[in-house]
Order: structure tokens, then sequence, then C-alpha cells
């Protein structure tokens, strides 16, 4: 049995530098945004108010960051231990998804510096889909932090603060499971106010149950991509066997997904719009096509015991995951007739930035934190 | 039946209403639907449901209060306006709710008949009656260009006015003299309150007044044996309180800087705010941006249709101010830019497609030669890697 172990590799590689530089790149743009204002950086207009700083680096970006909800549902909701050297990658990526994506909404909040208000109860809107969402969202950065810390308390003398995590570490655990169940869900829901401004593909009252299922969906992809990756780069055992017997229980539950989606659609006898040619019906396909490529093969075994191709599922169920939300949320959404939205460039480096400056931090935190387990413990 | 009325916690209020309990009507109005009408009136003049069950009980007391109603310079359209209110209808409110005794275009008798009528019931009820007054008054030469019965229509006004318990102007014209009233005025026309001096004559302007204001006043009179709360002009507050602007459903449009620049232009057929054509909204009191006129629904007032407002219940504005003067705004200016009306549609896909594509496909090819080198490289193995 291993345990958990900073990997203690130089800081500064190529990689982290070219990922510095990129992060570097994006800051600047936001230097700017906050100097001139959301037009000077943006292309978001009066027609589509959010762009791919909120669909992107929140909406996608928390669902990706759903590893630490969908581990330790399976964990220590269905008690599969097994899993447990899964586990703290999989909080490490949650932590940054979850923290830059609730940092990255400032960005494009036009009056950033009223957020604050969120937080007082008699300014609150308890009826309000995205009042739950940003309290949510906070709430459960907090509790990731807190579901965390303990890579950054062992080893530490024993604290008040680390008696308190060891004491209450089975609520914080069940606020984790619970927080993300509520948001991801509301992220679905925030698009039913929405009505025929989304395309009947996409619009659907189970549009919750769609968002919070895929978002589990994308949470296992996102660990077993992160397994694979890390175990490559670093030279570490893959947990191929893990990831294999979680597969499955991914592959159905994506069938489950699919199977809902689609009942759906011939519920509301929709499917005639997907038959026509369009970019978005186009990825509508697409979309599809990678849900159904993911479920395959993690269903099939000969599949699943492939290396390549259970990693190319991961990726396939991460690509549709985030595809979806892009579609639902930007290329399905006709906000008023004859508006358009593409990112700028500025649009695009800053996300593209944030997204250097996760994965630049996961790599700080498992080359100087216990994260990954790998190494045989030394006694 | 006794024992039935007292059992029954309502049966003093039916017998006052004089309805009785099996749910039949009285005069055409089921008791729900008097309640209902009420409750209405109460809610549209933000009284309290309370104030609507005293009304129910007002509107259907057997004393039916006596209205004497005359005509001066005007249109009849106040009349025409009444009888288009539908709840309930006009013919059950003044034959049942009120007792129209005098009214020169409904009443059935005609001539001397008629007048002879009109004087013996405001003789009969002196101090009880509500007089109304549709049309301006001719003041010039002794007032001789509006007659009835050999007699001018300023003694009419003054004569009715002296026995009235209480006096409401309806329209424009009897508000503050109307379109007869407009330069270079020939007749000499005012409004009833400049006739009767010293008596309080509620106004009820418009051209013609949404009937509802007029029922609503009129019932309240019924209810609480007063005026409601009257504006600077005698205007009910409930109806006059407020600017057309604040309610108006063009006022985004206002707020954002789209406007209709002409008649039929782009932004007038868009339904773009008619600020710039001359709507007087901005300045003018009244509520028919919220409650709209003809019970048809949303949109079925002169701004819904596509007309500017033209001020018809300010004596300002109405038939004094040119149909394309600029109302003065009361509380807020637009500024003098606003984000460019063309340029809306957001940019043209540029480098950031070219940007997007280039990260994309980067990670594609990246991604590909990845995947290629781990085929052709051995799995790491460690306890947890046998296969279940």
């Amino acid at each position: 049995m291993s345990i958990a172990a900073p990997l203690r590799s130089k800081l500064i590689t190529p990689t982290t530098l070219v990922l510095l530089a990129l992060a570097a790149v994006g800051f600047y743009f936001l230097l700017e945004r906050f100097l001139y204002g959301l037009g000077a950086v943006a292309n978001i207009n009066q027609g589509y108010p959010w762009g791919i700083w909120v669909v992107f680096d929140v909406i996608i970006g928390t669902a990706i960051g759903c590893g630490g909800f969908a581990m330790a549902l399976l964990v220590y909701v269905f008690n599969r231990g097994d899993y447990h050297p899964l586990m703290r990658p999989a909080l490490l990526s949650g932590l940054f998804g979850y923290t830059l994506g609730a940092v990255a909404v400032m960005f494009d909040l036009g009056r950033y510096w009223h957020v604050y208000n969120l937080l007082l109860p008699w300014h609150a809107q308890p009826n309000s889909v995205m009042y739950e969402v940003a309290l949510c969202v906070m709430a459960y950065v907090v509790v990731l932090w807190m579901e965390f810390s303990p890579a950054f308390l062992e080893g530490r003398a024993a604290g008040g603060f680390r008696r308190f995590v060891d004491r209450w570490m089975w609520a914080i655990v069940a606020l984790g499971v619970l927080l993300p169940t509520m948001h991801q869900s509301s992220l679905g829901s925030m698009l039913l106010v929405m009505g025929y401004k989304l395309s009947p593909l996409w619009f659907t009252l189970w549009l919750p149950a769609l968002f919070v299922i895929s978002a589990l969906m994308m949470g296992y992809g996102i660990v077993m991509f992160e397994a694979t990756v890390v175990s490559r780069s670093f030279g570490l055992p893959s947990h191929r066997a893990l990831i294999s017997k979680l597969s499955v229980v991914v592959g159905l539950i994506t069938v489950a997904w699919l199977a809902l989606r689609w009942g759906d659609l011939y519920a509301r006898h929709v499917l005639a719009f997907a038959c026509v040619v369009s970019v978005r019906v186009v990825m509508f396909w697409i979309e599809n096509a990678l849900f159904l490529a993911a479920a395959l093969i993690f269903i099939v075994p000969a599949w699943r015991a492939g290396r390549r191709a259970s990693f190319l599922g991961a990726v396939a169920l991460l690509a549709g995951g985030s595809l979806y939300r892009l579609d639902a949320y930007l290329i399905g959404y006709t906000p008023v007739t004859h508006w358009s939205y593409f990112p700028s460039v500025p649009e695009l480096m800053v996300t593209i930035g944030m997204i250097a400056l996760e994965v630049l931090l996961y790599l700080v935190f498992i080359k100087t934190l216990p994260v990954l387990h790998g190494r045989p413990a030394r006694r | 039946m006794d024992v039935i009325r007292n059992s029954d916690p309502n049966s003093d209020l039916e017998a006052c209403l004089g309805l009785d309990p099996d749910g039949l009507t009285r005069w055409g109005i089921s008791r729900r639907q008097i309640f209902q009408f009420c409750a209405g009136v109460a809610a549209t003049m933000g009284l309290s449901s309370a104030a609507g069950a005293s009304m129910a009980k007002a509107v259907t007391s057997p004393s039916r209060p006596p209205v004497i109603w005359l005509h001066g310079q005007e249109c009849t359209g106040c009349t025409e306006s009444l009888l288009r209110a539908y709840h309930p209808t006009l013919e059950s409110l003044l034959l049942d709710v009120i007792s129209l005794d005098y009214h020169e275009t409904l009443c059935v008798g005609a001539g001397e008949q008629a007048l002879a009528y009109k004087r013996a019931m405001m003789e009969k009820h002196k101090g009880k009656y509500v007089l109304v007054t549709e049309g301006g008054t001719p003041m010039k030469d002794g007032g001789i260009y509006c007659k009835v019965g050999g007699k001018t229509h300023v003694e009419h006004v003054r004569e009715a006015a002296a026995g009235a318990a209480a006096v409401i102007a309806i329209g424009s014209c009897a508000s503050w003299g109307g379109v007869q009233s407009a330069d270079p005025n020939p007749t000499g026309a005012v409004g009833t309150h400049s006739v009767v001096p010293g008596t309080t004559v509620i106004n009820i302007p418009g051209c013609p007044p949404n009937p509802y204001n007029f029922l609503s006043t009129v019932i309240y009179l019924l209810t609480f044996k007063r005026p409601p709360a009257l504006d600077a002009h005698n205007r009910p507050k409930f109806a006059y309180g407020r600017l057309i602007h604040e309610n108006c459903e063009r006022r985004p449009h206002f707020d954002a800087g789209r406007f209709a620049l002409e008649f039929g232009d782009e932004g007038h057929r868009l339904g773009y705010c008619l600020y710039k054509i001359g709507c007087k909204g901005p300045e003018t009191h009244a509520n028919c941006s919220a409650i709209g006129f003809g019970d048809v629904g949303f949109g079925s007032w002169p701004v819904g249709t596509g007309h500017p407002c033209y001020g018809c219940t300010e004596k300002a504005d109405a038939f004094r101010k040119p149909i394309h003067a600029l109302a003065t705004l009361q509380n807020l200016t637009p500024p003098t830019a606003y984000p460019d009306v063309s340029a809306e549609n957001g940019p043209a896909i540029g480098a950031g497609a070219a940007v997007a594509g280039l990260v994309g496909g980067l990670a594609v090819g990246a991604g590909a030669m990845w995947l290629k080198q781990m085929g052709s490289e051995p799995d790491k193995a460690d306890a947890s890697n046998k296969e279940p």
C-alpha cells in the first residue's frame, strides 16, 4: 500500500515556464479589462451579455472541477475506499477549477465592486437561481479547501485547525457532495428562464438533471484524464485497474444520461430540429457522438482495457460535456435575432491564461504537497 | 328560511345587498360579479379588500344616488367611452348602481318633458345628487354659444351645481376647456371649475378619459361620501398621480436610447420610444400606460398603437403644444450620447477565430502525438494495477 507523497521534482521546467508565460499574457489583458472596462477587451455585447469567460471559466470550469465531487460521492458515500488514491488529485483539480471559476466571475461582472452585497442577507433575493449559484459556489470553494487541507496539515504539529478538520471532516465531506449537486443543477436551472431563446434541442425542464449528471460524468472524466497524464508525465503507476473498474460505472451513467436526453427529445417531439443543417445542429450531433463514443469505450470490455482507448474515452467525455455546456449557454442560445458573438483574442487569452494558471498551480501542488500516490512509503 | 339565514354568517350582508343566497342574480349581475367588480375597482385605486366589500355594499344599496349629467361643448366622446365599459356594462351601472336621472344623450324623454323631469329630480334630491358635467362652458357674450331649452350652459351648470352633493367634470373639456378653449378660443370656453368658483369639482380629464377612472371615482364617492385624494388640478391621484412615461411599455427603449425619429421609419416599425416624434408621456399625468383602453388587453392605448401621447389630460399640452414638440422631461434627461445603435449586432468573427483554431489545433496535435507515444511505452505497474 502506498501513501500520498510530494513528487519533489524541479519546479522550474520548460512546461512550467510556458504555462507561466501564458498566464502572464492573460493577466496583461485582465489588467486592461480592469483599467478600461469590459468593452475594451471583450466582444460580449447587449445581445450576448455573457461570453467565453462565464461559459468556459465558470460553467465548464466548475464542471471539470467536479472531480472532487464525483470521487467523494464514490469513496465516501458509496464507501469504496479502494478508490482513495484518486481522491486527492481529484480534489486538487476541483480546488483550482472552482477557485479560479469563482474568481473568473469577477472579470465578467460589470460592477464587480458590488459583489459583497451577495453576502449581506438583507440584500438577498433567495428566489434567484443566480444567487443560489453564487452563494453555493462560494461555499463550495471554502469546503474544497477544507477537504484538501489535510494535504497541508500532514506532518505538522496538531493545532486547533487540524483538530477541527479532523473532528468535522465527515460534515465537510458531506457538504462537498451536497453543494455541487445544488449549484451544478442550478447552472441548468438558470437556462430555464431563457425559454424560447434556447433552441428546443437544449431547452427542457430536465436541464437541471442533465447538467448535474453530466457534471458528475465530467468529474470522473477528469479523474481518469489526470491519472493517465500525470502517471505518464512523472513515471508513476497509472492506477489502471482502478480506472478500468471506475470506467464501467461512468459508462453506465453516460448511457443513462443519453437515455434521459433522447427520451426527453422524443417525448417533446423536437427530434425534427436535429435534422436541419446548421452550426448548432452539427454541434448537437458532435456532442452526442462524443458522449456515445465515451459510453461505448467504457462499456465494451475490450476497448476499456486498452490504455489509449480508455484515455480517449475520458477525453470524449470531457469534450462532450464541455461542448454541451458551450452549446446550451452560447451556440444554442439566441438572445435576440441579428446579434452575434465570438470571443476576441484578449478574451481567449484570458481564458487560456486561466487554464494555464490552473495547470501550473496543479503542478506546483503535486510537487510540493502530498497529493499523488505512487512512491512506495518510505518508513 | 330564518334558520338558514341565522346559520349563514353572510346572510345579513346578502339581505342588505338584496341578493338571495341561492346564487340567483339581481339585475343580471350575480353577487360574485359585484364583489369581483368592486374588488377590482378597489385594487385599481390601491385600496384594501375591505374597501372592496364596502363598495359592494354601497353599489348594491337599494337607494341609488341620483345623477344629473349635463352636456356642454363637446363631442360626447366621454359618454361613448363610458359605453365601452364592460365590467360591469354601462347599462347595469347607470340604471342600477346609480340612478341616472338626466343625461341628454341617453335619456328616453325629450324636449320640455326631459327638462321638467330634470328640474323635478333636482328639487326632490336637493343636496344629494351627483352632478356630472361633460364638455366646456362658453363664457363669451354671456355664454350664448351653447344653449339647451333656451338657457345657456353656464346657467344650467350653476343651477345644478347649487344643489349638488358633488360635482364631477368628465373629460378634458369639462376639466379645463378642451379643444374649443385652444387659441383663439372664440367662445371663451372654460372648464366647469371656472363656472362654479368655490365648489370642489373633481376633474377626470382625458380625451376621452378612461371609463374606469370615472367609475372608480363615482364608486369612491358613493362609498366614502367624500372625494378621493386629489392633486393640484383636482384630478384623483389614484389615476393621475404618475406620469405616463413611468409605466410606459416603451420605456426600456427610451432608457436604451432607441427612438422612432419619424413616422414609419425603422425605429417606429420596431416599436421604439416615441419621445423624439413628440410623445408627451414624459410630462403627462395619467394611467393610460398602466390600464389601457377598451378591455382588450395589452397595447390598446395611443402609444401602444404607435402614436405619440399628445397630453390630453394636461391643460398645458393638448391642443396647445404641437404634436411634434418635445416633452419636457420631468426627472431624467437622456444622455447626449448613447451606444451606437447600428453597431449593436456584435463584431464579426475575426482574429479570435484564428487564435481559437490555433489553440484547438495545437491541443489536438499534441494530444495525438502524446497518444501515439503512449502506445509504445510499457505500463508502470503497482499493487493497484491487478485487474479485478
